[in-house]
């Protein structure tokens, strides 16, 4: 199998350490006048995605030209895709075009892993249905370690629909690796039992003030409308019961941040005073999203 | 034309038999089991070293004919039967058109005399088309050759239907298999809920949703009498409640599939198409009540589910592919790997799970070496190393999470009514 990037799980301490060192490296980079380097000159990647995004796939086109490379980006609409071609056949086609790699986000759970065992080309995960989001959770450790010096002993609170969050699911396998206490919290309907066993460290509640407690990092997840497959929850009083409220904060520790991976629903997920906080992050992690999708592609193809 | 297999292991759980001995064949029919018979001009088999068992009996296969015949034919299912050591194949509904009349029994019947090598045997459609509203021609099925009934793939999920499906199966003297599949508790699952299925973010098909079918079926059983059967059983909670009526007097049996008594969610290779089934790979606990059932009793047979797919449909998004894989090539060297070798069954019981456990569902006449029977003959070694190449495969499809795997004893050669359908090579 061709070393691309599939999920976090499969990754160990060491690799993801000298991914965010990397990441960081690149940070300054953003902010220069001349932003581009050479890494990846005459290097041409590939973004599949078959379901909608515009940050992530911008951030990846951003990452990959400030490296020296090509990008070329895809969406199912529009391609041979939408003519009923297969997955496998669509990612040969593009395979022989020797792109050096292709990131790919898609709406089932495993179709990179799937590709993996037939391509030669390495695969980035951009998030596969409710499995993983590997880069999402690369860039929110990069924010967390941009304001506390170790993620070890840190409480860190995920709220929302759990169950369908591929979010969640790279966040906890990165996490629970350093050391992190997370508390997975969300409607019963979206919080299976065993989401226990994704790694050491997690516990549940579907309280959210007993999830905020003493927290130092509270991370918000989007509703998932589009992958609530039945009424698992009375939408009507979500907000109510898990909607992160400006007094909720006063539980949590005085230090503590907030995320949100975006889009953001004010009023949804968060209020609107919330989204605004002083203390939300949520536009440093888009800043360090292209840092650390810098640091991947290089990891992958450099 | 007679054949004598000479100096095998006999078992015959119909007679008690379990010695060495010879089996004398002739014009079709057994003649007799004795030391040293005396061999007529024919064919001589030397069995020794070998186990010389009734044919085994598959009561649950998908032929795929007629309407799918790039997946599976009459023949080529047959033939992969055959070399699995079965001598009898019983072939469920859910072709295209779905064997829900006696014309489609007939065609299926007709086939099967010209082409298949073992005996095959329909099974017909409990409702039309299989869509669990209207009762199917049951009686002219029967008639046409049908041994039972079944909607399997779908579950009949109307209560009232499979109360009346049951009076109309208790009136015809057939038994009725279901699929247990509770489809409100299962809708959009692609395999069994649990920390797997958490963990690689795959909708869950829950125990529940074929527990409570179970439960249901039990209750319609007992109030109509039917003979009821649950087919691939695969939860603790399932088994226990088949035990349970069984153990009170009702006429209810269950099969159980060498995958779901091999292998629990935990083996699956990430997101691999060939470990997608229904019901879908249980947890380790559910796997192991399934072993504890087939040794206590509380499973009457083994069935494989042969569920043949073409690649082209299992090389596709995990949720999108189909659910199945083939099992008739593997069943006996898995039986023999996870049930005897490992202690857990006797010889004699494994060959009663291929035989006389079918048979007491099926009454088709086989499953016994008597005097008098059809000849139908499995034998198989206990010890032979073999390693199966699913590219070898008789069947038309490749589905199989077995390829690549070598076993402790399988098949060595296959008699249907007489005449040898297969031989190992």
């Amino acid at each position: 199998m061709p070393a691309g990037l599939l999920g976090i799980e499969e990754l160990d301490r060491a690799e993801i350490e000298a991914i965010l060192a990397r990441a960081k490296h690149f940070q300054p980079i953003q902010s220069q006048s001349l932003k581009k380097l050479d890494t990846l000159r005459g290097k041409m990647i590939v973004n599949l995605f078959y379901e909608a995004s515009t940050r992530t796939r911008t951030s990846f086109e951003i990452a990959a030209k400030r490296l020296g490379g090509d990008a070329v980006s895809i969406t199912a609409a529009g391609s041979s895709v939408s003519k009923g071609e297969s997955l496998v056949d669509t990612l040969n086609t593009l395979a022989a075009m020797r792109p050096d790699a292709i990131v790919m986000r898609h709406a089932a759970s495993g179709a990179p892993h799937f590709l993996a065992r037939h391509l030669p080309t390495p695969i980035i995960n951009a998030g596969d249905g409710a499995h993983e989001h590997p880069t999402q959770a690369l860039l929110d450790a990069r924010t967390i370690l941009d304001r506390r010096p170790s993620l070890e002993g840190l409480k860190v609170a995920i709220i929302g629909d759990i169950a369908h969050s591929r979010v969640a699911r790279s966040n906890v396998h990165l996490l629970a690796k350093f050391g992190s206490r997370i508390v997975l919290c969300g409607p019963a309907s979206l919080l299976p039992a065993e989401l226990a066993q994704l790694a050491p460290g997690v516990t549940l509640t579907t309280d959210i003030r007993e999830a905020i407690r003493d927290a130092d990092v509270i991370m918000m997840l989007r509703v998932q409308l589009e992958r609530q497959h039945e009424a698992s929850f009375p939408a009507s009083e979500y907000f109510r019961f898990y909607g992160l409220q400006l007094e909720h904060l006063d539980l949590a520790r005085p230090d503590a941040i907030v995320m949100h991976p975006g889009p953001i629903n004010r009023g949804r997920e968060l209020s609107s005073e919330v989204a605004d906080f002083q203390r939300s992050v949520i536009l440093n992690q888009v800043e360090n999203g292209i840092a650390v999708r810098m640091a991947v592609l290089e990891r992958v193809i450099g | 034309m007679s054949i004598v297999i000479r100096n095998g292991r006999v078992i015959d759980p119909a007679s008690q038999t379990d010695r060495i001995a010879d089996v004398l064949i002739a014009d079709g029919r057994i003649v007799g089991v004795a030391e040293n018979l005396a061999a007529p001009a024919g064919e001589v088999f030397d069995a020794t070293g070998l186990v010389v068992a009734p044919g085994f009996i598959d009561m649950h296969v998908h032929l795929r004919e007629p309407g799918f015949e790039h997946a599976e034919t009459i023949e080529s299912g047959a033939r992969a039967a055959a070399a699995g050591g079965f001598t009898s194949v019983c072939a469920m509904p859910n072709t295209k058109p779905v064997n829900d009349s006696a014309t489609v029994t007939s065609y299926i019947v007709e086939r099967a005399r010209r082409l298949a090598p073992v005996n095959v045997f329909p099974i017909g459609a409990i409702t039309k088309g299989s869509a669990g509203e209207e009762l199917a021609a049951i009686g002219a099925m029967k008639a046409a050759g049908a041994v039972a009934i079944s909607d399997d793939g779908l579950p009949v999920m109307s209560a009232r239907v499979m109360r009346r499906a049951m009076e109309f199966a208790r009136s015809y003297d057939l038994p009725i298999i279901q699929h247990c599949e509770d489809l409100n508790l299962s809708a959009g699952g692609d395999m069994h809920e649990g920390a797997r299925s958490v963990r690689w973010g795959l909708r869950g098909i829950p125990a529940a949703s074929e527990d409570v079918m179970v439960a249901r079926d039990l209750v319609l059983a007992q109030l109509t009498g039917a003979r009821y059967h649950v087919a691939h059983i695969s939860t603790h909670n399932a088994v226990a409640m088949v035990d349970y009526a069984r153990r009170h007097g009702l006429p209810v049996t269950c099969e159980a599939t060498p995958h779901h008594f091999s292998l629990a969610d935990e083996d699956m290779a990430a997101y691999d198409s060939d470990y997608k089934m229904k019901p879908p790979l249980r947890s380790v606990a559910d796997r192991a009540a399934l072993v504890e059932g087939i040794a206590a009793g509380a499973v009457t047979a083994i069935a494989t589910d042969h569920a043949p797919h073409p690649g082209s449909e299992k090389m596709q998004e995990f949720e999108r592919c189909p659910f199945g894989i083939i099992g008739l090539e593997t069943a006996l060297g898995l039986a023999l790997d996870r049930l005897v070798h490992s202690g857990r069954i006797t010889l004699a019981r494994l060959v009663e799970l291929f035989t006389t456990g079918p048979e007491s569902i099926l009454r088709l006449g086989r499953g016994t070496l008597a005097p008098g029977a059809p000849a139908d003959v499995t034998i198989f070694s206990t010890e032979m190393s073999w390693t199966y190449d699913v590219n070898l495969s008789f069947s038309r499809s490749r589905n199989s999470p077995f390829h690549g795997k070598t076993f402790r004893g399988g098949p060595v050669a296959t008699i249907v009514n007489g005449a040898f359908a297969w031989r190992r090579e």
